[in-house]
Order: C-alpha cells, then structure tokens, then sequence
C-alpha cells in the first residue's frame, strides 16, 4: 500500500505520519509538497498535523487555498482514503470535506497528553480493524480542537455513525465528545488525537496503529 | 538620529566607557561615526563580548574525544557515533522575559533554535530552565503570575509551531526573581558528520546573502539591553523586546537546510544579537576576510530607516549566507520554494574590513577581528561572596505535617500546568517526557542510539557557596543521566549573575566557574558552548548566583527506567545509603525555604569521588535491568521522593524502616546528594554491584499495595494516604497561579 503524506509550509507532524506508516506498519509512502496539483498514483492520503501556514487567520483556513487541497478533493471523491490528523482535521473541516467547526480549547490552553479514545464504528476504513467500544490510548497535542457543528449535523452524524471516535474524559471542550469524524461516503476521516504518535511500544502506546491498519485491511479488500 | 554629534553623553548612552570610546578611535584612527559608534556598543557589550567573564571563562575544560566542536562557534557539537553528532547549546532571555514576557520567551526558543539550525543539525528537543518570583508575594504575587504565564505560553507559541518537542527542564520559585525572572533555553539537534556548517565567511568575491524575515526597528539596542541592570525607565525598553514568527523560522530552518545540502553554501549565521552587525563582522573574522555589503539591498518592512537602526536591529527569523560565486542560482531557488527572501546584499573581500554603504556611499568601515574579537578585556576586582550569617531554625512540625506541605510547595509540586502547554511528543523520539523520569530521554532514529538531556541549577545552594553550589549542580546533572542508564558525555551552561562590577558579585562568578570546571574536568564533561547573562538586577537588588547546567548523555534505545514504583512487594533500596547532614548543612533545604523561612549555613556535602561511583553503579544496575524503578534524591530529600515514586498510574506506595540517629526532620528532609531510590526483585544483586564500587545498598522497605510509611527504628514518622498526597502535588501550581490578589 502506498501513502501520500501531504506537506504543507508549516505541517510539522509529516515525518512522524511518514514514519508510522513505512516503520511502523511497513507501507510504503511519499511526502506530497503543497503546490502539487496531482497526487500521482497513491492509496491514501493523510494530512499530517502542525501549523500549516502558521495557521494564521484561522487553522486551516489559509492550507484549503492550497493546489493540492483541489487534488485531494477529487481523490476523496474517487472514493480514495484521506485522513486528517490534528491540523489535518481542522484543513479538512475548512475544505469543506467535513462538516463541523474547530475552535480554541475550553480553557484556552494548548494542550498535550495522553487520552482514552473511544471507537464509535467499526463501520468504516479507518476503524474496521478495531472493536467498537475500544479505547486506545492515544496522545492530543493542540490549541483548536474543540469540535462544534450545530445540532442538527451533530444529530445527523450520530444518526449516519459518522463519530468514529468519542473522548473518555473530554480534554477541549468538544461538543459530545466528539473526537474524530467521518463523511457521508465514508472515506474520509478527521480526528484532532494522534494516532501516529501511538504506533511504536517505545513511545509509550503502540494502540493508534489500530487505524493505519484499518486503513491498510480495507485497501487490500479493495485490491482483491 | 544617524547624524547625532558624538558627545561625552552620547558614549554614555551606549554604555561606552571613556577608556573603551578612545579604544575605539584608537582602532579607526579618527572619530567614529553615529554608527560606527552603535556598531561598536553592540559588539563590546556584556552581552556580546563576554567582557566581564572571558578571562575566566579560558579556566572551562573544553575538549574531550567526542568534541567536534567546543565554544566559540553558534553551539557545541559531540560525535555520538553512528556517522552522527549532535549540537546543542543552552542560553538565557532573562532580560526581555520580564519586558515583555510572551515575546522575550518566544524569541528566546527563536534564537536558540536558530543556533542549532545555523551549524546545519535539525531541533529535536528544547528544556528550558525558569525562575519566577514567588506566586504568592503580596507585593509582587500578581505580576509574577503574569510573568509565568506570559513565559509559558511564550515558549508554547514558539516551540509548538516550529515543531520541536519541549521535552523537560526546571521551574524554581524565589523572591530574588522578583524583578528579574530567567528564562534558559536548552536547544539540541542532530545532523550527520559530514553536513556540519561553520559561521566562517571565506572566498574572496563570493556573495553575501540576506535570506529570512525583513528588517525592522524592533530589537534595536537589545543586547546593550541585555547588559544593564533594570531600573524604572526599563519598562520603557518594550520597544526594544523582538517580536518572534515561529512559523517563518519553521520556513527558514527547512529552508537552510535543503540548501545546505545543494553543496553552494560556504558559511552561514543567524542574526541573533546585534544582528547584522554581528553576523557580518563574526563570520569575517572568523574567516579573516572583509565583507562589504550596501544597506540598500536588505530587505526592509519600515521605511526610512538609518544606516543605524538598520545595522543595529535585532529583527528575528534572518539569517546570513556566504555562497560559492556563480552558484547563487541554486540557493536562491531552494528559499524561492519555501517562499522566502534570499537576497545578494554584498561580497567577501580581501580588506579584513566590515564595509558598510548606503546609496553607494560609506557609512561604516571597521575591521572585522578588531570589533570581533578584541572587545575590550576586563580583570574585574573579585574579593569575596557575600556571607550568611542566619541560625539554624527548626520549628515544631512533624514529619507527618510537613511532607504535604512540601509537595505543595512551588519548585517540588507537579509542573504539569506548565508542560502539558507543550508539545513534548512532535518528531515521535520522546522517550522520557517532562516528569516521566529523571532526565528526558530522546531516541536518535538515524543512529538506533538515544540521548538523554538533563538541565540543573540551585540558586540557593550557589548563594551559601558559589563554587559547591556550582559544583552540586554538575554533580546532579550527571546523576539524573546516569539514573535513566545515560553516560554523561559534554555539557554546556548558563551563568546568571548580578553586576560584574561589584567585586562581592564577581567573586560569585568567579567561584562558579572554577567549581563548575573543577567539577565537569572531574565528571569528564567538558563545556561545548554557552551563555553569561549579567546585570540580573532591579533596583540594585541581584539574584541569587544561578549557574544553570546543561548535559547531555548517551545510551542505547530501549524502554526507559521511570520514577514510579510499579510493583508491589519489591525491595525498596536506597543506593549510597541515607547519608549525613548536620544542622549547619540544612539551610539550604527546601524544608528550610518552606517551613523554617529561613537560609543559613552551607549546602550539602558532596564528594566527587564518592559521586562518581554511585553513577558507575547506578549505570550498571540499570544497564542489566534490576531497576524497575529509579529516582535520585534532591529537592525535599528522602520523604519527597519516596512520595514522588509513589505517584504513578499503579497507585504503588512504600513502607520503610530508616535505621539512623539523626533528628527526624534532617532524615527525612535533608538533600545530601548521591543517593539513589529505587525498586528491585533483586536486592542481592543490587547489593552485589553496588559494593564493588564501594556504595551502600541498605534495603529500606518494601513496596505496597496502599500508602506510604516511614519509620525510624520502627517508630513512626507519618503514613499518608498517596491519592491525597497526590492531589495536592498534582494541583498546588494551578491554585497558586489562579489564587486572586486578597492581600489588601
């Protein structure tokens, strides 16, 4: 299976997203510079965490410009896997690709710890691997990731099982918990924890792999 | 401002003295220009030309078989095998932390990190070492909390954006930060071998370019800043505190880096201090060539700026390059992707001269090693440290009532408010974070090897004695490395201290230094670079002397000995034994501080031999897995760290049995050092090791299910409950940052 790992100025989390995937669970993978127009020949995609753009304005707001986000566009809409972690997800929120807002932190702060991270739905690419109900112990690490949408849409991603992951013990403030979500057609996945942090035993919790290896399981039934 | 006369007055406002001014003349051989002049004020102040403490700086060892690189370039660089070494560097932003406390820490984690970057290895890790005034003063208690935070989020900002990991550090609490708090940053990064880059301009004809942020007025004057004591006018000096992008430097550090690699760069240097002033003359002198360049071409974001203020500005995020004539193209490429400016301002001459046009014309002309290198040298008069002279006090508490007092008090409680605002994880290599284990721990991806960075001060222990205190802090750097397994390899530091020119003040400076290099020749240390921050005054009351210690050491990568005992029913040993204290070695303490209120005597008694023994020891304890847990013994002594150990997720406590006469208090409280707690299924094993470097191993108790206890001779000292203890540790800070100004 091969990753694109997109790299925009100021994404910071690229090598260890490159290297969850190509050390840790042994896929191959390539970093795609932002002015790309075109992904090349890839399985999946993931934007990696950091400031992109030093997420002046707004987190997210200035990478959605980006050539590249125009590209990744068509690809989730060929059905192909993008996951966005932490920056990631609040560029995928701006870009229109998922529903719903990330604002600043309950209490301000920016925040870094570990936290249990409930599975919502087996029921999607980046979770199938998993058991619902699951709580991984993964790492957060920012300032946004309060997620917020109104009622109706928080209704209407419970109503479709589009949370794929909730918080134990809600670290930002996060409208019901709500850690991670996916689209309507299921490919595309926003979480603000991360999982690529918790993919090697030496960092304390190997327990994020889980979602790489989803991801890896449902590109292989693909190709079968 | 540029055509001012020069008078006596003028001299004085850019703290020249008389003797330095006609030094100045001397070099030119006429009168200096207005800019000449603040030239010359920002390469021969304190700050810049370590003046005050070159002379005894030369007593530091320096060289070891790991050095690549020792003092005199942007950071220190060691050979950590593997084809790879790692540079690394510690340097403080005390005076623009208390101007302006968010931009002086941010451009503090700026500065350093440009360093790194600058000798081509990429930031993998930050600890910063801080000291605040005390949060609850009822004069100063609001402004403190201001600072503290102010600070905290500075280094979140900064650190965070870039993407490097704040992986650990000190935060101490004392009335002599009041005015004027320390922010010591503590920057590594790695790069291979053969990719290492010099601040050395050479080639005569080559270009000299200007990439980075554009000039502005900020920052103008800082490092003269940086070099007086503060007054009341000093909070007009916030103008003069650099605003920092973090995200710009993000683009510049891959920027340096990717062109670093296209082979065309000769020499490159950050303009930190007096920057372009600096960077220019440094990398001529160190290249002994000239360096012409026309101030037309900087790229500027104010218009009408001075030759000057241009000259003098400490705007951040720049960086200056020397490239290979007719390969320019090529550099200017790599920063056109990332964005950036890179712009030709001049060229490398054969004068030896720093030459400075504007509109074609000649508005500066020094040379370069003269304003460099041969900033005036001073052999200030040391007589000796001021004494103390206060009693011994133990007031009436029990060991039962003190021990939570002082896991609430500020320097020994949890600091979790203040790391969990940074990101200790980015680059996934943190091994250790903050508080995990006595050093932080990073693994080298590149070599399969890890580092393991401690930094250490005690203001306290240097006040009773400049030079045991200097050398305590050494010793407790090398141990904390040793008790994660590291072998400490190279070192750098800080020196914090008050007005050079007061004679009780220099002799502070004075013994720090030769302790700290007695003690880094002894513990084979050898000091890589570092930093001397001066004039740590307001209204003429100095800090205590605060040498901060930064060293580095080298293990294998494995899963790392944390501090919390994870087992019950483990032998609970106390390594090189309970020690002794006398009353007059007590002073010092953190019982002392908290309870008593009081500081007198000395500090603890530290035998260097006896030292580097229990380190061999601890090593290979852990080195053949007996340790299931490991902590040394300092802030609190012995009852604060049997509570520490007892912090983790298993709710693990201890019950121990302390056979010796001393007064319950000095058992439990006292902080000699080299002493190790740890757990082990082995005690004997322990025992066996630890006697052959002629260390008692007494087994002291057992670990438990519930509680702590600690009896002497079987009575019973206090048994405490570890979920309440717990929660005082966990939320002292907080409450002491949140608590409203009541006093009236």
């Amino acid at each position: 299976m091969k990753f694109g790992v997109i790299v925009f100025p100021g994404s910071n989390c690229d090598h260890d997203a490159f290297y969850a995937v190509t050390s840790n669970l042994g896929q191959q993978a390539e970093f795609v510079w932002h002015d790309s127009p075109s992904l090349g020949n890839l399985d999946a995609v993931i934007l990696p965490g950091g400031f992109s753009y030093g997420d002046y304005l707004r987190c997210g707001a200035i990478a959605k410009f980006s050539p590249v986000m125009q590209a990744v566009k068509r690809f989730a809409a060929d059905g192909g896997l993008v996951l966005g972690i932490c920056n990631g997800f609040q560029i995928l929120v701006e870009s229109g690709l998922l529903p719903g807002a990330l604002v600043r932190n309950g209490n301000l702060k920016f925040v870094c710890r570990e936290i249990g991270l409930r599975v919502e739905t087996t029921n999607s690419p980046f979770t199938g691997a998993l058991q619902r109900g699951q709580v991984l112990h993964v790492p957060i690490a920012h300032g946004e990731g309060c997620y917020v949408a109104d009622e109706r849409t928080l209704d209407e991603l419970e109503r479709e099982d589009r949370v794929a992951f909730r918080y134990v013990d809600n670290p930002n403030g996060s409208l019901r918990d709500i850690a991670g979500v996916l689209n309507r057609e299921r490919n595309v996945l926003g979480l603000m924890p991360h999982p690529e942090r918790a993919s090697d035993p030496l960092m304390g919790s190997a327990e994020g792999l889980g979602v790489f290896q989803s991801m890896l399981q449902a590109a292989a039934a693909v190709t079968r | 401002m540029s055509t001012a006369a020069i008078t006596p007055e003028v001299i004085e406002q850019h703290q020249l003295t008389p003797g330095e001014y006609q030094k100045i003349v001397d070099i030119l051989g006429r009168e200096p220009s207005y800019t000449e002049l603040g030239i010359f004020s920002v390469m021969w102040s304190e700050h810049c030309s370590y003046k005050s403490s070159r002379l005894h700086l030369k007593k530091l060892p320096t060289r070891g078989k790991l050095v690549v690189q020792g003092p005199g370039e942007n950071a220190g660089i060691i050979d950590i095998g593997g084809g790879y070494v790692i540079a690394f560097k510690i340097e403080s932003h005390n005076h623009p932390s208390f101007i302006e406390p968010f931009q002086g820490a941010a451009t503090g984690v700026g500065g350093i990190l440009r360093d790194i970057f600058t000798m081509g290895a990429r930031p993998i890790a930050v600890l910063d070492s801080l000291r605040f005034g005390r949060l609850d003063s009822r004069e100063n208690g609001a402004r403190n909390r201001r600072i503290v935070s102010g600070v905290v989020s500075g280094i979140a900002h900064y650190g965070n954006c870039f993407g490097v990991p704040t992986v650990g550090g000190e935060t101490i609490f004392e009335p002599c930060y009041d005015g004027n708090p320390l922010v010591n940053v503590f920057a590594l990064g790695i790069c291979k071998k053969e990719d290492v880059f010099y601040a050395k301009a050479a080639g005569v004809g080559n270009p000299v370019i200007y990439v980075g942020a554009r000039t502005g007025r900020d920052g103008i004057h800082g490092a003269s800043m940086a070099s007086a004591e503060f007054t009341e006018e000093s909070k007009q000096k916030r103008p003069n505190v650099q605003v920092g992008d973090p995200f710009m430097e993000k683009l510049l550090l891959e920027a340096c880096i990717e062109a670093m690699k296209t082979g065309a760069i000769v020499g490159i240097q950050d303009m930190g201090a007096a920057g372009l002033t600096c960077s220019t003359c440094e990398m001529g002198s160190r290249g002994e060539v000239g360096i012409e360049i026309e101030l037309d071409r900087v790229p500027q974001r104010e218009t009408g700026m001075t030759p000057y203020e241009i000259m003098l500005s400490e705007s951040q995020e720049r960086m200056l390059l020397v490239a290979d004539k007719g390969r320019e193209e090529e550099v200017f490429r790599v920063f056109r992707k990332w964005g950036l400016e890179a712009v030709e301002i001049g060229i490398v001459t054969n004068d030896g001269k720093l030459r400075v046009r504007q509109h074609g014309k000649i508005v500066a002309e020094i040379p370069n090693r003269e304003l460099a290198d041969e900033a005036p040298l001073y052999d200030r008069p040391h007589t000796s440290p001021p004494e103390v002279h206060a009693a011994p006090q133990f007031p009436q508490i029990s060991v039962q009532d003190a021990l939570p007092k002082l896991l609430a008090a500020p320097d020994i409680c949890s600091k979790r408010w203040i790391w969990e605002q940074y990101d200790y994880q980015v680059r996934t290599n943190t091994l250790a974070g903050p508080e995990r284990a006595d050093a932080a721990i990073l693994r080298i991806k590149e070599t399969g090897s890890s580092v393991a960075m401690a930094l250490d001060g005690n203001g306290r222990y240097c006040y009773l004695s400049p030079r045991d205190g200097a050398k305590l802090a050494v010793a407790e750097c090398c141990r904390n490395l040793s008790v994660v397994g590291a072998q400490p390899v190279a070192a750098t530091n800080c020196l914090n201290f008050g007005n050079p020119e007061r004679p009780e003040i220099m002799a502070q400076l004075v013994e720090a230094i030769e302790g700290i290099s007695e003690a880094c020749t002894f513990f084979n240390t050898p000091i890589t670079g570092g930093n001397v921050s001066l004039y740590n005054e307001t209204l003429g009351e100095g800090i205590y002397p605060t040498p901060v210690l930064g060293i580095v050491g080298l293990m294998k990568t494995e899963a790392p000995v944390t501090m919390p005992f994870k087992n019950a029913g483990r032998s609970v040993v106390l390594l090189g034994g309970i020690g002794n204290c006398g009353e007059g070695r007590f002073g010092c303490t953190q019982f002392a501080k908290e309870i008593a209120h009081s500081l007198w005597g000395l500090p603890p008694e530290l035998d260097m031999e006896h030292e580097k023994r229990l380190q061999a020891a601890i090593r290979e304890i852990i080195a053949e897995g007996l340790a299931e847990s490991a902590h040394d013994l300092s802030d609190g002594g012995l009852a604060v760290t049997l509570a520490e150990c007892s912090f983790g997720q298993a709710g693990i406590g201890a019950q121990v049995d302390l056979d010796s006469d001393l007064r319950p208090e000095i058992l439990c409280f006292h902080e000699g050092p080299s002493r190790v707690l740890l757990s082990t299924q082995n005690p004997k094993r322990v025992d066996e090791i630890a006697a052959r470097h002629g260390i008692p191993a007494p087994v002291i108790g057992i670990t438990i299910e519930k509680g702590i206890e600690i009896r002497q001779r079987s009575n019973t000292l206090g048994a405490w409950d570890i979920a309440a203890l717990k929660k005082i540790f966990d939320n002292s800070l907080e409450q002491q940052l949140s608590t409203e100004v009541t006093h009236v």
